[in-house]
């Protein structure tokens, strides 16, 4: 790192910096993970016979780290970059912006490590202990007193959206995680606790918290980013502010309640999961208007994609965002889920949503940002730029076409019965025929990660060069 | 009161408020403060000039 001056010297960019710099590293470790796994289930040798390296033990620290280390760093950093600009005022609370920083660095290593050694509350997204999580919390609280404080303390007579949406994300993850990680240690010096909650109800708030993590971490917060980088990077104002507002209020009332469709045919009561299921139909809609507030931004600069890649990371996460948001609904119907829960359809869905909106949009903002954080013009190299789009489509597409393909598949071999009532396949059957899916998810994956390691080059000689010295360019 | 009732004029009123919402959202006194609001993110790129290039040229931000 070279620089220490900043653009405008009474921003706090070093916390910036910070978190955009270890946005790629944890996305880089994080997704290896990911492909580690994938490889797994198709060469189970891969875990080595140790435990530590099993993947019952490392798809949560997967989750763990591509939803927690690399989103909530971009995340939070770039809602210190935004609430910043849009607020023009310094950061709230001097160095309580580094305690956010290295609070949030050591509660990812306490996963790292605690993870692979079977420290788990078995709580999906939520598997981190009772110690982690009172860290988790005090961190958390810093970071609503730097965000809100300096919204409190800004220069402009209104809150820009961008504002309103991680507001309602950091808020909201702070309700979540406090309620659903209540627990009651074995022992003060136990790694192991108990949820106060048991049985149906235990599974209700463990899904109106997994659901809302998609809703307010995975979606509310990354709204915030689009409502930011995707105006600045086309150079337009977004398509419709008056949509942002209808379509803000009306997000964040609805998301609360989609958490049944996880539950549908369980202990869950029936009534309950209807309510899941109307209410994730209806979210159909204000979904899809924040997707048309991002994407007719470009309207009438429709040209720009051609030589701007980093628009077209922007553009193509709104794409990925709406088709997970009509998938979404369409598989919380009772009857569609009765053919997709349990199924590989579901880890499709989930990866368009992670790989194709998160990933791609803090992508696109991350090349927005380490030119002006680094004190450049531009990224060392746009055609690197333009392969690491390509590298993250071809990825992306192959992860979730094989997934679909295997999940409906899985889904319909399941459900088959013969004349007598019998189960047509036994589970081992459909688990051979998913094994070539497998194989293309793993390819997946593999591509869209070394995407990342073309970024972390990229990243690397622009933070290096020279301050000033690289040239803006365009692609021909 | 009914808890019945209660939960019907609970959702009437949760209807006038959205309905009341779009309202003033797309009211047209408000269009000029929203239209300012939006292109707000444009107004503090005047003193990092010297490292944003052309970005000056605003294609569609009317000021």
């Amino acid at each position: 790192m070279t620089s220490a001056t900043t653009i405008q010297p009474d921003y706090n960019y070093k916390v910036v910096r910070q978190f955009t710099l270890t946005t790629i590293f944890w996305g880089i470790i994080g997704m290896s993970i990911g492909v580690l796994i994938a490889a797994q289930l198709i060469w189970p040798v891969l875990n080595f016979d140790t435990p530590w390296l099993t993947y019952s033990r490392l798809r949560p620290l997967h989750t763990n780290a591509v939803i927690f280390a690399f989103g909530t760093s971009a995340l939070m950093g770039t809602s210190f970059y935004v609430v910043q600009r849009t607020c023009q005022t310094r950061l709230f609370g001097g160095n309580l912006a580094s305690v956010v920083f290295w609070g949030w660095q050591l509660v990812i290593l306490s996963a790292v490590i605690s993870l692979p050694l079977g420290y788990t509350s078995s709580k999906e997204y939520a598997e981190l202990e009772w110690p982690i999580d009172l860290l988790i919390t005090a961190v958390w609280v810093v970071y609503a007193v730097v965000f809100f404080g300096t919204l409190a303390t800004r220069k402009t007579s209104h809150i820009y959206v961008a504002n309103w949406f991680y507001g309602a994300f950091i808020l909201t993850i702070a309700v979540l995680h406090i309620v659903n990680s209540m627990a009651i240690p074995v022992s003060m010096g136990s790694m192991k606790s108990y949820s106060i909650y048991s049985g149906a109800i235990d599974a209700m708030v463990q899904w109106w918290y997994g659901h809302n993590a998609v809703g307010f971490l995975l979606t509310a917060g990354f709204l915030g980013m689009m409502y930011y980088f995707v105006p600045k990077q086309a150079n337009r104002p977004i398509y419709s502010y008056r949509l942002s507002i209808v379509h803000f209020w009306a997000l964040i009332a609805v998301y609360i309640w989609v958490g049944p469709h996880h539950l549908m045919y369980t202990a869950l009561p029936d009534w309950v999961q209807s309510l899941g299921m109307l209410m994730s139909l209806i979210l159909f809609a204000p979904s899809w208007g924040g997707m048309i507030n991002g994407i007719m931004t470009l309207s009438g600069a429709w040209h720009k994609l051609r030589t701007d890649p980093i628009l077209r990371f922007l553009v193509v996460s709104l794409s990925f965002y709406g088709m997970s948001t009509f998938e979404g609904p369409m598989m919380a119907i009772k009857t569609v889920n009765a053919i997709s829960h349990y199924t590989d359809w579901t880890i499709g869905h989930v990866h368009s949503g992670a790989l194709g909106w998160v990933a791609m949009i803090t992508i696109g903002a991350t090349y927005h940002l380490v030119p002006k954080l680094f004190n450049q013009k531009a990224m060392y190299s746009i055609p690197m730029i333009n392969l690491h789009f390509w590298l993250a489509t071809i990825g992306t597409i192959l992860y979730i076409v094989a997934m679909w393909i295997s999940g409906v598949m899985q889904g319909l071999m399941w459900r088959a019965v013969n004349d007598d009532g019998t189960l047509t396949y036994t589970f081992v059957e459909s688990l051979e025929k998913s094994y070539p899916f497998y194989t293309i998810r793993f390819v997946g994956g593999l591509i869209f990660l070394t995407g990342m390691l073309v970024m972390a080059y990229n990243t690397y000689r622009t933070v290096t060069a020279k301050d000033g010295s690289i040239q803006p360019q365009e692609l021909d | 009161m009914e808890f019945a009732t209660f939960r019907g004029l609970y959702t009437l009123f949760l209807i006038i408020i959205f309905v009341a919402l779009i309202a003033w959202a797309y009211s047209k006194e408000h269009k000029k403060t929203f239209d300012n609001i939006a292109n707000s993110i444009f107004d503090e790129d005047q003193d990092s000039i010297k490292y944003a290039g052309e970005q000056s040229r605003h294609t569609g931000a009317k000021k």
